[in-house]
Order: C-alpha cells, then sequence, then structure tokens
C-alpha cells in the first residue's frame, strides 16, 4: 500500500472510531453520573455488567474503538515531538493498540463472567 | 503573551492534545481495577472507599472534564472537517468549554 | 502620540544573531515598513530587508512584528507598538539569509510538492471552457485563489515548524482551488500530492492561518476540503 493510501485510511479510521466514541462517552458519562451516586462498589458494577449481553456489546464496542483510536493520537504526538519516524510509530500504535485490547477485554469479559 | 498563539482555537488545541494524552495514561490503570473485580473483589471495595475521600473526588471530576474535553473539542474537529463551513468558530470553542464544565459538576454534585 | 521616539529591536545575523535597538522618531501613519526603512536609511544601511510595492499587494515585506508574522507595509505602529517598544524578526519557519530576510525555497517547492499548478486538458483550437461564476465548485475555488504567497500563514502554522515535510497552509488552500477547477486534468496526481507524508491529514485545525492571513483567506476550510476529497478518493481506489 502506497504511503498516500495508508496514511488517508489511518486519518479515516481515527475519525471514524472519533465518530463512534462519541457516542461510547456520551453513554459512559451518565453511566459514571447515575452510578457514582451512593457511592460505587464492586458488587455494583459486577450487577451491572455481570451477565448482560448488552453491556458486554457496548463496552467491547467501546474498547475496540479507544485501540484504534488512542494509537493514531499518540502517533501525531510522536511524529511533531520525537525524531521517530513512519515505521517505528507504527510499532508504537501497534503496541499500544494490543496493551488496549488485552487489557480492555480482560476487564469486561471478566465482569461479564461475574454474572453468568 | 506576544506570539501568534494566543487565540482560541490554538488553546482548544492544546486542551485536546493535553486531555487525550492523560486520558491514555490513565486508561492501563482503569483497566486494571476494574479487573479486581473478577478475583479481588476485597481488594476493588477497599481501592473504592479510598476514592470517596473529597480529594479523589476533585481529581476524578477533573477527570470527567478531561474527558468531556475531550471528547466535545472532536466533536468540534469532526465539525470543521465533514461539515460546511462555520465562522462562529470562537464560539464553537466556547461551547465546548462550557459543555466540559457541566459534565464536570453533573459528577461533583452527585458524587456528593 | 504620546511620545516622540519608539524604542524598536530588529534582528540581526542568520539564525544565530543579536537583536539591535534603534529609537526611531514617531510620525503620523507610520507604518513598520516605515520604520525599517528609516533604521537602514538613517541610522544602519547594513541592515537586510526585502519589500517592493509598499502598498499591501505583493506581499514582499512579511516579517514577524511583536511575535506575529504580518506585512509590515499594513501594519501602523499605533495597533502594534505596546509602550512604545517594537521588535521586529524575520519570518518563521523558513531559513534566514540575513537579518530580515528570508529564504522562500522550501515554501515555493512545497507549492510544486502538492501540485498547485494547473494541468490543462485543451488546447488553443478548443472553445472557451463554460464555468458559471455560481457553480458551487467555483465559488470555492475563487473564495481561495487570491493567496499572493506572502508566507504569513506558512510562518504562523505550527504544524509546519514541528513536521518538516508538511505542505502547508499556503500550498494546500491553491492545491484546493484546483481540485475545484473543473478545467483542472490533474485532479487524481494532485490527490495523491496532497495525501500521505506532510499532507493534509497532518492539519490539526489551528487555524493561526485563518487568523493571521491578510487577505482573509482560510486555509483550514481547504484543507478540510482536501480531507474530505482525499477519502473519497481513497475509498474509491483512485489514490
Amino acid at each position: 500500500m502506497t504511503p498516500q493510501r495508508a496514511e488517508t485510511l489511518e486519518w479515516l479510521v481515527q475519525r471514524a472510531s472519533a465518530a463512534v466514541l462519541a457516542i461510547c462517552v456520551i453513554v459512559h458519562l451518565a453511566v459514571i453520573v447515575l452510578a457514582v451516586q451512593g457511592g460505587v462498589t464492586a458488587k455494583e458494577i459486577a450487577g451491572r455488567v455481570g451477565g448482560s449481553i448488552p453491556w458486554l456489546m457496548f463496552y467491547s464496542v467501546f474498547i475496540i474503538a479507544v485501540a484504534l483510536h488512542a494509537p493514531a493520537g499518540l502517533r501525531n504526538i510522536l511524529r511533531e515531538y520525537t525524531p521517530l519516524g513512519r515505521r517505528a510509530t507504527h510499532w508504537v500504535m501497534a503496541a499500544v493498540c494490543a496493551l488496549i485490547l488485552v487489557m480492555g477485554f480482560r476487564a469486561v469479559i471478566g465482569l461479564y463472567g461475574l454474572g453468568a | 503573551m506576544k506570539t501568534h498563539r494566543n487565540h482560541a482555537n490554538y488553546w482548544a488545541f492544546v486542551l485536546h492534545r493535553l486531555s487525550g494524552v492523560a486520558l491514555l495514561l490513565f486508561l492501563p490503570a482503569h483497566f486494571y481495577v476494574l479487573g479486581l473485580a473478577v478475583e479481588r473483589s476485597a481488594d476493588m471495595d477497599a481501592f473504592l472507599s479510598w476514592t470517596e475521600a473529597p480529594v479523589v473526588k476533585l481529581l476524578e471530576t477533573g477527570l470527567v472534564i478531561l474527558l468531556a474535553a475531550h471528547m466535545t473539542g472532536g466533536l468540534r474537529i469532526l465539525a470543521i472537517e465533514f461539515l460546511a463551513w462555520r465562522d462562529w468558530q470562537k464560539s464553537v470553542v466556547a461551547v465546548t468549554g462550557g459543555l466540559s464544565v457541566a459534565a464536570g459538576l453533573l459528577f461533583l454534585l452527585n458524587a456528593g | 502620540m504620546s511620545n516622540d521616539t519608539l524604542t524598536v529591536e530588529i534582528w540581526r545575523g542568520q539564525e544565530e544573531g543579536r537583536f539591535d535597538t534603534f529609537q526611531v522618531p514617531r510620525m503620523a501613519s507610520q507604518t513598520v515598513l516605515d520604520i525599517v526603512t528609516y533604521v537602514q536609511r538613517n541610522l544602519d544601511p547594513g541592515l537586510s530587508y526585502r519589500f517592493a510595492c509598499r502598498v499591501g499587494v505583493c506581499g514582499s515585506c512579511a516579517m514577524t512584528v511583536n511575535g506575529k508574522p504580518r506585512w509590515t507595509c499594513r501594519t501602523h505602529v499605533d495597533k502594534v507598538a505596546d509602550e512604545g517598544v517594537l521588535r521586529i524578526q524575520p519570518l518563521k519557519n523558513l531559513p534566514v539569509i540575513r537579518d530580515l530576510a528570508v529564504d522562500m525555497t522550501d515554501f515555493f517547492e512545497k507549492w510544486t510538492k502538492a501540485k498547485a499548478h494547473f494541468v490543462p486538458t485543451e488546447t488553443r483550437h478548443d472553445e472557451f471552457a463554460q464555468v458559471s461564476p455560481d457553480d458551487a465548485k467555483r465559488k470555492e475555488a475563487s473564495a481561495g485563489i487570491e493567496c499572493i504567497n506572502c508566507g504569513v500563514c506558512y510562518s504562523a502554522c505550527d504544524t509546519v515548524a514541528w513536521l518538516g515535510d508538511y505542505l502547508g497552509p499556503a500550498a494546500l488552500n491553491r492545491s484546493w482551488t484546483l481540485v475545484n477547477d473543473a478545467r483542472d486534468g490533474g485532479q487524481t496526481e494532485r490527490l495523491k500530492a496532497v495525501a500521505g507524508v506532510g499532507g493534509c491529514q497532518s492539519c490539526h485545525s489551528h487555524q493561526s492561518c485563518f487568523e493571521l492571513c491578510p487577505k482573509h483567506l482560510n486555509p483550514t476550510a481547504s484543507i478540510a476540503g482536501l480531507k474530505r476529497a482525499t477519502v473519497k478518493a481513497a475509498l474509491k481506489g483512485d489514490i
């Protein structure tokens, strides 16, 4: 793939994931404001997410969108303020993407499993 | 300040970039704490009751503002890039700032 | 005038150098170019600077005045000299030849790299192209064509400063006017030129270019248009 095509599609993925994240974040903020009333406990979180397919789906979409969005933003910062080139920043992006996917899914699948 | 950068849209960019970095650094800690619910729910509850302290609630409010700021700032960028140009760009910055603070207040007042 | 004289600090040298301070008599309706001219003619003939028309149509006299890139012939001293002090430097983001004169080579090379030039499809033997001034694309093009390549936007752009390859607002704005030119035959090559490394996707919409353009052009909006055009082309497989 040419650099032109790659950069253009990376930009598109970043913007598309941003649009998805806008919706996820609005929902997440609403959940935060509602859940924080009366204090948050492990039981309360497990009660919401445990065994719930809709919440599992929601958080899965959220995690994937963040895993695509955050590395792209980080890459701009690295390209603009460090001497790292295209190849190096692509490796950093892949590592951050993997980290978010692994840690995120470990958390959400674990929480889902608590209600099964 | 005597530079060419002292205008609203530049500061909006700075906030967007800093909030993005802050959120990225926060995420692994966030996922780790959530993961505690599975085998170590007592540890999680201990952590969560520590977060009830007013200082921590203030810091969490800061995080909520950063999240809302990053989202509203991002929507501002999507509007510039995908919709027809509006001349009232600085007003858009003002609105995104207001929404971010509103989100923080919603959180802080409900957490009390 | 509240004071008789103005304290003026002027950059001397190249990237390494110093500020020289001069006392310049104030006069009615004085511009920053008047100041620089006075210094060179009466105080220090060794000062290097550029100008041509003196009346705001050529773009040659752009310099950094109290931190902002401006046309010095159109900048009244009253508007910028806070507390009677003026600091004049060469344009940022370009190599300094000497004192206030910068090397514009990179600026113009990026214009070429962005393929911001017309590619004809017809000959003198064909009929004139019919383009309505009310056509939406023609209006887009017309909004951007008055650029006189003064370099103010390029100098103000932080992305140019941070990303050496970035084509910059002027070149990309010019490219956008040609993307909207119905007579042009180089569309695909141009979109390839403005995508990729240093291309339109690097713009973060700071809008310093729009804030400071003396002709009130809007490179941010033009670059947003290029972002949409390149994505459409990528999805269609053209780039």
